[in-house]
């Protein structure tokens, strides 16, 4: 599905990611975890072509999308859902989808599909973005990244700042996703959360990917999570 | 004449600056707002915009009002290309650096000076307005043109408006001025975008400068009022809020004529400058700014 193979990403001279590499297969979730600095959304911004790697491959469908413009990546299906959300928050929210489905040409009836699972968004549809809560705003994120019908969704940190009611129900969107065979990446710190959701985790220390642990592994021997993380659960 | 007849020609001298500042000072606030530009080089353009108006009526020579269209598309359309190559060639190099771009936008002012100084001369011609009819008040005749400029500035106004909330092209200028890096990741192409921008900023100045050459001669340094003017409109309208630009526009644009009328143009500056810096004591942001820059 989607592959990062041996990326260097640097901002300016600065040296960020160091041979990176990670595999997304559809209708699985790969979790990536680490500690703070460690290189994850950089990550995320190099698949998508925000940040251009100086070396090293992202390939989608059969393509390197790494040397291409920042276009090929949403073009190709990948939907973002960025740390802090970064919505248009001065636009409505009716722009903020309508900005996903020109991002891949998408219909009426991907909209329609989007806003059915986020019924909230449908009542608020005429709101400025930056007026919803923190929980609605990051349902319109994720809204944003469906509405380009994506194959892989690149999730960075959606829970951050959330109430739990608002995190579990991010969780069954991940998981229904998941069940439709999109490929999700998602970053996230909450180890409980990764637990229940991820089918892999992604270790990543000072930019460079560690080892790729099967969740069942994980839960059998959490120690795992100390020696990334420094945290005992 | 009374003090209300001539309280009503102030007003339309008035009005017909605001129409074609507006023009000028929203070409600035869009590049400001989606680039992040300061463009020193807004005022040549507009010279630019008149110089080629000029020349356009007279190589054509066909009659005052087809000059005059013919100008009024053409003027715009070359000022345009010139803004495209400086925007590809210089400001794109510059990685739309703040900093940068106002020491190269500076030097694109000079250049276009002097090109124009050597090739169109030191002298100031008028281009003839497209009509000469008179509309006759009860206390004085007033010229039909400069109530077309008005007309006119406010269809493109409403049109640029229009274009800006309701279509595409308008989304994306906004996302990309709000987050540009977002606007990337959702396929948006900034780069065309940025170059679209820049040059449709430098057309509206060009317009503007068409719709002035009619009753203010053209000359290679006519850019520098309407630069600082756009640029105290700008501040004032709240850095990025086009909404804002246009109104404070109206307000400078008429009160710089009514004061102009009734005592000396430097006067009128000299009061503005001072209205403007009283309005950013009360609202350091303008009256339309939100949001810190
Ligand atoms: N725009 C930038 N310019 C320069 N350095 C940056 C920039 N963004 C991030 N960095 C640096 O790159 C490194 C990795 O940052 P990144 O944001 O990818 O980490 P992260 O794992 O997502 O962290 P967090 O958990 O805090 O979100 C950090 O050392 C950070 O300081
Ligand atoms: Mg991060």
């Amino acid at each position: 599905m989607l592959k990062v193979e041996n990326i260097n990403s640097f901002y300016d001279r600065t040296q960020v990611l160091r041979d990176f590499s990670l595999s997304a297969e559809a209708g699985r979730v790969l979790c990536v975890m680490g500690r703070n600095g460690a290189g994850k959304t950089t990550v995320l911004k190099s698949i998508m072509g925000l940040i251009r790697p100086h070396s090293g491959r992202v390939i989608i469908d059969g393509t390197d999308i790494a040397p291409l413009q920042a276009e090929e990546a949403p073009r190709h299906g990948i939907g973002y859902v960025p740390q802090g959300r970064r919505l248009f928050s001065e636009l409505s929210v009716a722009d903020n989808i309508e900005i996903g489905l020109m991002a891949r040409g998408s219909g009426q009836d991907v909209r329609e599909r989007v806003l059915d699972f986020f019924p909230v968004l449908r009542e608020r549809f005429y709101q400025r973005a930056g007026t919803l809560s923190g929980g609605e705003q990051q349902m319109l994120a994720i809204a944003r990244a469906l509405c380009l019908d994506p194959c892989v969704l690149l999730l960075d940190e959606p829970t951050e700042g959330l109430m739990p009611a608002m995190i579990a129900r991010i969780g069954e969107v991940v998981l229904k996703l998941k069940s439709h065979g999109v490929a999700v990446i998602l970053v996230e710190q909450r180890v409980d959360a990764v637990l229940r959701i991820a089918d892999r985790v992604l270790f990543v220390e000072n930019g460079r990917s560690r080892e790729t642990v099967e969740a069942e592994v994980l839960r059998k021997t959490p120690e795992m999570l100390e020696r990334y993380l420094g945290v005992g659960q | 004449m009374d003090f209300g007849p001539y309280l009503l020609l102030a007003t339309l001298e008035g009005a017909v600056g605001a129409a074609v500042l507006a023009l000028t000072a929203l070409g600035l606030a869009l590049v400001f707002g989606v680039m992040r530009i300061v463009n020193v080089a807004h005022g040549a353009f507009f010279m630019l915009g008149a110089i080629i108006a000029w020349w356009v009526a007279d190589r054509l020579g066909v009659g005052s009002a087809l000059n005059f269209l013919a100008a009024l598309i053409i003027a715009p359309l070359a000022v345009g290309a010139v803004a495209v190559v400086a925007e590809r060639s210089v400001l794109r190099r510059l990685n739309y650096n703040p900093e940068s771009t106002i020491v190269a936008t500076i030097g694109l002012l000079y250049v276009i000076e002097q090109v124009a100084l050597m090739t169109y001369g030191p002298d100031a011609r008028p281009v003839v307005a497209p009509w000469d009819f008179r509309i006759q008040l009860p206390w004085f005749g007033y010229s039909g043109y400069k109530i077309l400029v008005i007309g006119a500035s406010i269809a493109i106004l409403l049109a640029v408006w229009w274009g800006l909330t309701r279509t595409r092209i308008g989304l994306m200028m906004r996302a990309t001025q709000f987050d540009s890096e977002t606007a990337r990741a959702f396929a948006i192409p900034v780069d065309l975008v940025y170059g679209g921008v820049f040059a449709f900023g430098a057309m509206l100045a060009a317009v503007g400068a068409v719709l002035v050459v009619p009753i203010q001669q053209a000359h290679y340094l006519m850019g520098t009022d309407p630069l600082l003017l756009s640029f105290i409109v700008v501040i004032v309208g709240g850095l990025g809020s086009l909404r804002g630009t246009v109104l404070a526009a109206v307000i400078i644009g008429l009160s710089d004529g009514i004061i102009s009328v009734f005592f000396t143009p430097t006067l009128a500056k000299i009061i503005a400058t001072l209205a403007v810096a009283t309005i950013l004591i009360v609202r350091p942001r303008g009256l339309f700014g939100t949001r810190p820059t």
